[in-house]
């Protein structure tokens, strides 16, 4: 394991977390160490071992295609930080 | 009335001796008292709770009652109840009102339980002690130095210092059953799938798991009957027959086969707990059961596997939190990606982007085989050595923790200490079997120890009997701290 203070500000940035210089140092220290954790995993033999990413063996459920949903926007909008004419408003990313 | 069983406040309602408005009253004033002492509350809604208690009466009034009609029960504050300030411990959502509620909270008022308020957490349920909440630590009710356990350690506070009659947690890696042992009440965390996710705030989707917290297994069994059940609007949530799960509450034990993992009594274990544990195991050694020696080889590697897929799934969503439809927006920005970076790094405390920072990392290009897939296989290790174990055996006991509670701030500054005092609890969430955590004496320092009880998939009610039958014949669960009194 050789996560370095790059690989730091390349998750970080992969992450969009804001990270000062001071606050880069610390996290690469206590990554080393939780890493360091994680690292026993590595020597298991899982040769043949199908990776399991749920507990119950279940497909993904099917449903009618029908409309569930009614228009809520003025209800979910409200804990938007701002908005306008129905809009979220975000910086310009068009010039 | 505060000592009351959830079927004693129930025939209390019924029969006038008390009302909703009035129970409600009393638990809300004991908040005021307490609060400020323990912080088990992140909001309290005085109103809120008093227009539900007054339509319970009218329920209870008309006799079309449920066993939890005009019951207050605190809900922690991860699960979204409408027009209640719903926050998941963050400053991220520090003002978020949620606009619909939880399959969880839809239950409790499907039967017209009271909502009684929002319970302190760990922010994002990502923590042990309750420490890493935007709103502050709570306080172990047992000692005030003490942490409560975490994440759900507001309710389990709650729950321990009668500030309600029950409450609800969530468990990804113990989150339920750690809080319940260090604060001395039950607690259960149900077979993945039982209880719907909709409406509940994620974590780790693939773990993250609803459950009861009270005093008693009877009274577990009473809300599980609530909150079960299944929902369309969560994809994971099991189509099943509804279960009573009050059903087996009173066979008796004779013939259970209890298994005990050797793991979970080898080095790291603390005296005291080990103590409790053994005299509990020879309780029900009284009570008929037989005990089995058996070995779950793969639980050591639990922390590793949960250190790789929790924050890999966390980090995935997560990355809702952008400062644009909801939730926390910096105040000054140059442009679109400076707004995501500065409010995400304001908005998210140091444990949330350190599992951000690690679920990114393994997620990553070039690593995901080594880490995130190499973890699902081990999972499945993990998995089978339950399989295994429960053919030998019905029941799995051990500690629920290494040690009774630590000490505010003692494992602060050491992130890797504090993954290790989840070390019994996590493979369970990994199998996605049911746990619970029972109250099973007292450390020498006069702090609570609990029994972990782990089933198979959907014996649910079979723990339950299990853990009432314990409580039939012992008192550890019925005692209370000091210093509770208003």
């Amino acid at each position: 394991m050789s996560l370095s203070i790059n690989d730091v500000y390349k998750v970080a940035r992969l992450a969009r977390l804001g990270m000062t210089e001071q606050e880069a140092q610390t996290a690469h220290a206590q990554l080393l160490n939780i890493f360091g954790l994680i690292a026993e995993m590595q020597a298991v033999d899982t040769n043949g071992i199908t990776p399991m990413s749920h507990a119950q063996d279940i497909s993904q459920r099917l449903r009618e295609d029908r409309v569930t949903e009614h228009n809520q926007r003025e209800l979910f909008q409200a804990a938007a930080p701002q908005i306008k004419k129905g809009l979220y408003l975000v910086p310009q990313v068009i010039e | 009335m505060l000592n009351s069983s959830l079927l004693q406040l129930g025939a209390a309602l019924r029969s006038k001796e008390i009302s909703s408005v009035e129970l409600t009253q009393l638990y809300l004033h004991r908040i005021t008292a307490l609060n400020s002492k323990l912080n088990a509350y992140i909001t309290v809604n005085e109103e809120m709770s008093l227009a539900q208690a007054r339509a319970a009466d009218v329920q209870l009034a008309q006799s079309k009652t449920h066993a939890l009609t005009g019951i207050p029960v605190a809900q922690k504050d991860i699960f979204c109840a409408m027009g209640w300030r719903t926050t998941c411990g963050s400053k991220m959502l520090s003002d978020f009102i949620a606009p619909y509620d939880a399959h969880v909270i839809e239950q409790f008022n499907r039967v017209g339980a009271v909502n009684l308020g929002k319970t302190n957490m760990d922010e994002f349920a990502m923590g042990s002690s309750n420490e890493t909440s935007h709103f502050g630590n709570v306080k172990n009710p047992w000692n005030n130095n003490a942490v409560p356990g975490g994440s759900s350690g507001g309710s389990a506070a709650a729950v321990s210092a009668h500030l309600c009659a029950a409450a609800t947690g969530t468990d990804t890696g113990g989150s339920i059953r750690q809080p319940a042992a260090l604060c001395g009440i039950s607690g259960l965390k149900p077979t993945y799938g039982v209880v719907s996710r909709y409406g509940m705030i994620a974590f780790a989707s693939s773990l993250d798991q609803a459950g009861p917290m009270a005093r008693s297994a009877e009274d577990l069994a009473l809300l599980l009957n609530v909150m079960a059940g299944f929902d369309e609007r969560d994809s994971t949530s099991l189509q099943r027959e509804t279960e009573d799960y009050t059903r087996d509450l009173n066979k008796p034990l004779n013939g259970l086969r209890i298994g005990l993992p050797k793991e979970f009594f080898a080095a790291g274990l603390s005296a005291d707990v080990a103590q409790a544990i053994e005299a509990s195991i020879a309780e029900y050694k009284k009570l008929g059961a037989t005990v089995i020696d058996i070995s779950l080889p793969n639980s050591r590697l639990s922390i590793p596997v949960y250190y790789v897929l929790a924050p890999a799934e966390a980090s995935s969503n997560l990355s809702r939190y952008d400062g644009v439809r909801y939730g926390y927006r910096t105040p000054e920005y140059t442009n679109l990606a400076d707004m995501y970076e500065k409010s995400r790094a304001q908005g998210f405390g140091e444990e949330v982007k350190r599992r951000i920072m690690i679920g990114t990392y393994v997620l990553s290009h070039g690593y995901y085989d080594a880490y995130y897939l190499q973890a699902q296989k081990i999972r499945r290790l993990i998995a089978q050595d339950f399989v295994e174990a429960f053919k030998q055996c019905d029941v799995i006991m051990g500690p629920t923790t290494p040690t009774t509670a630590f000490n505010l701030a003692e494992k602060n500054d050491d992130p890797v200490q504090m993954y290790l005092s989840d070390i019994y609890t996590i493979a369970v969430n990994l199998a996605g079997l049911p746990g619970m955590s029972i109250p099973a004496g007292f450390s020498g320092n006069g702090l609570p120890v609990g029994l972990q009880i782990i089933g198979n998939y959907f014996d649910e009610a079979r723990m339950l009997n299990v853990a009432h039958q314990y409580q039939q014949v012992t008192d550890w669960h019925t005692r209370t701290p000091q210093h509770i009194e208003v």
